[in-house]
């Protein structure tokens, strides 16, 4: 496997660079306001902002991920692809109207509409921030690994590459350069899956049957690779997965955001429709590219060392597939692609961390929205930067961990912490501001507690022969806590305030219901 | 902000609208759910079920039916906005203009 420096890798992301840096140039002369910082001005179309949605989720982690997880134990990696996607149905309905009728740049603005400020903004700032900081270390940490394969770059210049450029696109070009680098990023990765997916199927005369029969007869499980295997083997954690995946979509705060770069709620529909579509269309070459590294890869001397595994792990296999099928340009083309779709998801979600930091704990909390727009403008480039130089040094630290389950940790947050506050905050009037901060809190720490006890961290990372807790997934305790959570201590809230924010919850309602009053898009 | 608008939420369109969307969204919610969970249920009770291979076909039904909820998925999505576009947003375009005429929202 080439060690070396892969020339046409590194000159397709060369170009992929200039063009961004050039976006992110254009971008920072209409960086004027704090409108434009955190949602380009509210100016985005539905078919943009749907792009961009799908350049945020679709990241590195499950381009590879799942074509490894399809690689090694094939139907298994397509729960993962389902469950990705039924969060969509869940952040259509639920959510994005009223998060874009309610909000303004951050969804803590829809959880403080009738709550009290400072502890609700707290709490959806670390909800936030917790998300965003799993996430993005399991991405530098897996964005330096696969650099220093594909480009023979040493492990922490390739992290400190990453986390530079990602400084560089959101603290110049905010919202708008990091919105067209996702746009870009997502019509590569588009591109480059479908030619991957299509040179797989051509082999086999574009009939998916052929193709399976093809795997079974090349893996060792054989027909077992056809059924559910042993990711989800009890039905607590099979029902604990699905409800992660399905309600954490609709909590991750990076993809909530984007929700604010459209000028209106039917935009938001739309924008969502077409993610999901996009985001739909891209699992499914995925599984095709997975069970194609069976048929091309396994029992390949090229590919595999001498245990017979794949060479740089299962991660690879999409990327071997490519150099197979290929050879060296598609190789090229598609190292590329996975180094601008780690850049594009770094960014998204650095914007988001650095939102929470500017928007809700600065402007909302701290000065108690006394502050001028110069200033909160700094801060918000002072946290990107702050953020940036942390994922960095994190990303450095954390190269010899194993990581894998920080996008678990991330998503059981979402669903228990983000998503319950802000579902109960628009649909449900009896919630008070107590009862959301001991439910969210509750919700926040059970996952994050049961995530350290599990066989994930206690076993894998720690060491220890058994964990405390036996399953992998929390997010049908730690769910159930922050609902049970939150309705308890908001029925028993008798206070004035309390009485007041279920007042409040009927106009709130209307708004969220009507648009009307609504935060507009810029004038031009 | 928009505490003034009582008489407005007593509007017969408002009323309308939140009928109508709530009847949509929560239906299609329930089916959605139902769909999904019947997916996970089964591969958590009956694994051996979804790898049964159809007829003489090395593909399994699990594979069949997981690329049918991603499908359906999509297709619940597109009824929503299709009667967003098409009833909701018309009624809530008509609200938004009563209230502006009345001077309401514009902020």
């Amino acid at each position: 496997m080439n060690t070396g420096i892969n020339v046409i890798a590194v000159g397709m992301f060369g170009v992929f660079v200039l063009l961004t840096l050039g976006i992110t140039y254009w971008a920072s002369k209409k960086m004027t306001t704090t409108k434009s910082f955190y949602s380009a001005g509210g100016n985005i179309t539905g078919f943009q902002n749907g792009l961009a949605i799908a350049g945020d989720y679709m990241s590195a982690a499950s381009f590879l991920g799942i074509s490894a997880l399809v690689f090694s134990s094939g139907f298994d990696g397509l729960i993962y692809s389902v469950g990705f996607l039924v969060g969509w149905p869940i952040v259509l309905l639920l959510i994005a109207e009223p998060l874009r009728n309610l909000g303004k740049y951050t969804f803590s603005d829809v959880a403080c509409y009738r709550l009290k400020q400072r502890p609700t903004r707290i709490l959806a700032a670390c909800g936030t921030l917790a998300t965003v900081a799993l996430y993005l270390i399991a991405q530098m940490v897996g964005a330096g690994k696969l650099i220093q394969v594909l480009f023979g770059l040493e492990y922490n210049y390739a992290v400190i590459v990453v986390g530079v450029l990602m400084i560089v696109y959101v603290t110049f070009g905010g919202m708008i350069a990091t919105t067209w680098v996702q746009i870009v990023k997502a019509c590569m990765l588009l591109f480059g899956a479908t030619l991957l997916a299509g040179m797989v199927l051509s082999h086999f005369n574009f009939n998916p049957d052929a193709l399976f029969s093809a795997a079974i007869e090349k893996h060792a499980k054989g027909d077992a690779i056809m059924a559910p295997g042993g990711l989800v083997s009890d039905p607590v954690s099979a029902i604990s997965l699905g409800l992660a995946l399905m309600f954490g979509t609709a909590g991750l705060p990076h993809i909530l955001m984007r929700f604010f770069t459209v000028p209106d709620a039917k935009q938001a529909n739309i924008s969502t429709l077409y993610a999901t579509g996009f985001i739909g269309y891209f699992y499914i070459l995925t599984s095709v590219i997975g069970f194609g590294a069976v048929a091309f890869l396994l029992q390949n001397p090229d590919f595999l060392d001498a245990n017979g595994k794949l060479v740089g792990g299962d991660n690879m296999a999409a990327v071997h597939l490519s150099s197979f099928l290929g050879g060296n340009v598609m190789l090229g083309f598609i190292s590329a692609v996975a180094f601008a779709t780690i850049l594009a998801v770094v960014s998204g979600l650095t914007l988001s961390g650095a939102s929470a930091i500017s928007h809700d704990l600065y402007a909302n909390v701290f000065s108690d929205g006394k502050h001028d727009e110069k200033k909160e403008m700094k801060i918000s480039r002072y946290a990107t930067i702050g953020l940036g130089v942390a994922a960095i040094f994190l990303g450095i630290v954390f190269e010899k961990q194993n990581v894998a389950f920080m996008v678990g940790l991330a998503f059981a947050i979402a669903a228990s912490a983000n998503f319950p506050i802000l579902f109960l905050s628009i649909y449900w009037k009896k919630l008070t501001t107590r009862g959301a901060v001991f439910g969210g809190w509750a919700g926040l720490l059970t996952a994050t507690i049961l995530v350290v006890i599990s066989p994930v961290v206690w076993v894998d990372v720690f060491g220890f022969t058994t964990a405390i807790f036996p399953y992998k997934y929390p997010a049908l305790f730690s769910m159930t806590v922050a609902f049970v959570g939150i309705w308890l201590f908001s029925i028993t809230d008798k206070s004035a305030s309390a009485v007041k924010e279920q007042e409040a919850f009927d106009d709130q309602y209307f708004r969220a219901q009507t648009g009307i009053g609504a935060e507009e898009a810029a004038k031009h | 902000m928009s505490n003034h608008t009582p008489h407005l939420r007593h509007s017969e369109e408002y009323i309308t609208l939140i009928k109508e969307r709530s009847k949509s969204k929560w239906s299609l919610l329930a089916l959605m759910l139902t769909v999904y969970y019947g997916f996970i249920l089964t591969i958590a009770f009956d694994p051996a079920l979804l790898g049964t291979k159809i007829g003489e076909s090395d593909t399994s039904y699990g594979i069949v039916v997981g690329l049918g909820v991603m499908l359906f998925s999509f297709l619940i999505m597109c009824i929503y906005v299709r009667k967003a576009n098409q009833v909701l947003d018309p009624l809530s375009k008509k609200l938004r203009e009563n209230a502006v005429s009345n001077g309401i929202g514009a902020e």
